[in-house]
């Protein structure tokens, strides 16, 4: 700037030097055309979760019914009646217990791989949990297959157990992630009023990441309700509605939704879209209370 | 006034070889009347930190006196703050930070192996440099070192005091349950001296706790000094020599060495005593230089 305008001086004079600072020619039209690609970009990537999700619901509010969630398969295609709860019970079951043993062992491993880890076992672990993130699931059910399934038979636990060791890997690398970005500086003033490095990591450390964690959860969660694969070498699947945790294979919504879309008959197929719908708001609604729940646990600002 | 020990008291005893010399600072020979001859709260001697090898601070040695302030002043990176976080082991939880030396609290040393740093920050309480409140309510904060430690009592009453002894009571009291991180950094800070207060220390320990404050949240928090010093031993680290001259009884000045080979550089103890002796009349030219602003 060659000289600073005096207060006194027209306010015309001052629009037109600010005017002058404007991006014109080819910046301004390199920024339009790039926030434009940005655009167009977001909108693409937008467009098949958009067809997948209005299909899913045009054809899957068709064929829903109360029946429909109700009632259990029956047992032929062919026939247009009955529906997915034997494949609701399932998943419920086996995705709960799958819940019960990865969240826990995965937060504990996740503390000590951010609290205490350090060295070769560490590395060790944080190396074999990014494998197995990216591990098939096909694998883990055939190593479950033969691990348990041969010596004990399908059932539940078996599935579970499946669910589990996708789970584990999520979760553990995510709420890794969510305890890094506890600011250090908390845990020092938690150090300084006496406090050991148990109780700063219970009541400083895991309620400021509690939210983070609930994210990484869910998302182990909503990936454990979709696998097919691994379920169908140690669940098997059943037509009938099951609560025997072992001994007696037990469905499940994708097992179902697997039967009905592959058989030729439109009464079956219409229930795969019905259970789609099912699986998909089953997801959706555990999101949002997870999410409820764990605002609810944060102190109102 | 005896606080209790850290560990169990018959093996806390100072063998005879680690008694603590008597390094009290010569207060009296510039005609200023000595204070009450009370026992030093830390004696500190030759005391280095090094870090991954390198030597942060070398061989400082000074004693801290009780119910005063005492400002630790000196340029950036002389290794103010490195002290200033031995007297609570805070540096236990640097990793590759070693101490060699001594410090005793009341006479005990508290780097001998059977101290638990636990213990020892029970009793010595430390104000961050930024505002570091939980992200929990504003009681809670209060209530956390207390519920820690096991306090049976009316918690109440003690978040109230602990608030009023930080002037922080009447703008709080009104949203005690609303997240501490709605107020503003003057009150954040204020809230972590109740934090530090509620836990009944003997000793806080502030690293320039104003440097992230406004000019008036920083008189409010100088004023508070003033009041906590009836009752706490308290030592501040600042790099505003003003507020050293306007709150401390004692000031200690840190300066950093450099080896010209090697250009590794590490933070020294060039002298200490009263503040306005050390502001007036300093012994070292490089205390002078510093305090009339030639350098740093």
């Amino acid at each position: 700037m060659g000289r600073s305008p005096s207060p006194g001086e027209s306010a015309g004079a001052k629009v037109s030097d600010i005017n002058s600072a404007r991006p014109a020619g080819r910046r301004l039209w390199t920024n339009r055309l790039a926030s434009a690609a940005m655009l167009g970009a977001v909108l693409l990537a937008m467009i098949p979760v958009g067809l997948i999700l209005s299909y899913i619901f045009a054809k899957g509010m068709a064929a829903m019914s109360w029946e429909f969630l109700s009632e259990p398969t029956p047992f032929s295609f062919r026939r247009a009646e009955g529906g997915f709860l034997n494949g609701l019970i399932g998943t419920g079951i086996m995705v709960g217990l799958a819940t019960l043993v990865s969240v826990p062992l995965g937060i504990l491993a996740a503390i000590y791989l951010q609290e205490y880890g350090r060295g070769l076992l560490a590395n060790l672990i944080r190396f074999f949990s990014d494998v197995m993130t990216g591990v098939p699931s096909v694998f883990v059910g055939l190593f479950v297959y033969t691990a348990f399934v041969l010596p004990f038979g399908f059932g539940a636990v078996m599935g579970a157990a499946a669910l589990a060791i996708i789970m584990l890997p999520i979760v553990v690398r995510t709420t890794e992630e969510m305890l890094k970005l506890v600011p250090l500086e908390l845990q020092h003033g938690s150090f300084a009023l006496g406090a050991s490095k148990f109780q700063t990591i219970i009541r400083v450390v895991l309620p400021s990441a509690l939210p983070g964690i609930t994210t990484g959860v869910l998302l182990a969660v909503a990936r454990a309700a979709g696998e097919t694969a691994p379920l169908i070498l140690t669940a098997l699947g059943s037509l009938t509605i099951t609560t025997k945790l072992i001994g007696e294979p037990i469905s499940a919504l994708p097992l179902l939704i697997f039967d009905g879309a592959r058989n030729p008959f439109a009464a079956g197929q219409e229930r795969a879209w019905a259970g789609a719908l099912e699986l998909l708001a089953l997801v959706l609604i555990f999101t949002l209370l997870a999410r409820i729940v764990a605002s609810r646990s944060k102190i109102s600002s | 006034m005896t606080p209790p020990p850290f560990a169990a008291p018959a093996s806390t005893a100072l063998p005879n070889s680690a008694q603590a010399p008597d390094l009290t600072p010569q207060v009296g020979e510039y005609g200023v009347p000595q204070p009450s001859a009370a026992e030093p709260v830390f004696t500190i001697r030759d005391l280095s930190v090094y870090y991954g090898g390198n030597v942060a601070l070398k061989e400082v040695s000074l004693d801290i006196m009780p119910r005063e302030i005492t400002a630790i002043i000196g340029p950036s990176g002389c290794g103010k703050s490195t002290f200033i976080r031995c007297l609570n082991r805070m540096n236990d939880l640097i990793p590759g930070a070693t101490v060699t030396g001594d410090v005793f609290y009341h006479g005990q040393n508290i780097y001998a192996p059977e101290v638990d740093p636990v213990a020892v920050r029970r009793r010595i309480g430390m104000v961050f440099q930024r505002p570091n409140p939980f992200p929990k309510s504003v009681y809670d904060n209060v209530a956390f070192g207390p519920r820690i430690n096991g306090f049976k009592g009316d918690l109440d009453e003690l978040v109230e005091n602990s608030l009023r002894a930080a002037a922080l009571w009447d703008e709080v009291k009104d949203k005690l349950k609303k997240s501490a991180l709605n107020l503003s950094g003057g009150q954040q800070q204020r809230l972590c001296i109740a934090r530090a207060i509620a836990v009944e220390p003997d000793v806080i320990l502030m690293d320039e706790p104003a440097s992230a404050l406004d000019p008036v949240a920083t008189v409010r928090i100088e004023d508070l000094m003033q009041e906590l010093k009836k009752q706490y031993s308290i030592i501040i680290v600042t790099h505003n020599m003003q507020q050293a001259a306007r709150v401390s009884e004692r000031t200690a000045f840190l300066y950093t060495e450099v080896d010209e080979e090697t250009s590794s550089r590490w933070g020294i103890l060039v002298e200490h005593g009263e503040t306005g002796l050390i502001f007036t009349r300093p012994k070292d030219k490089r205390t002078e230089d510093y305090v009339s602003g030639r350098f740093g």
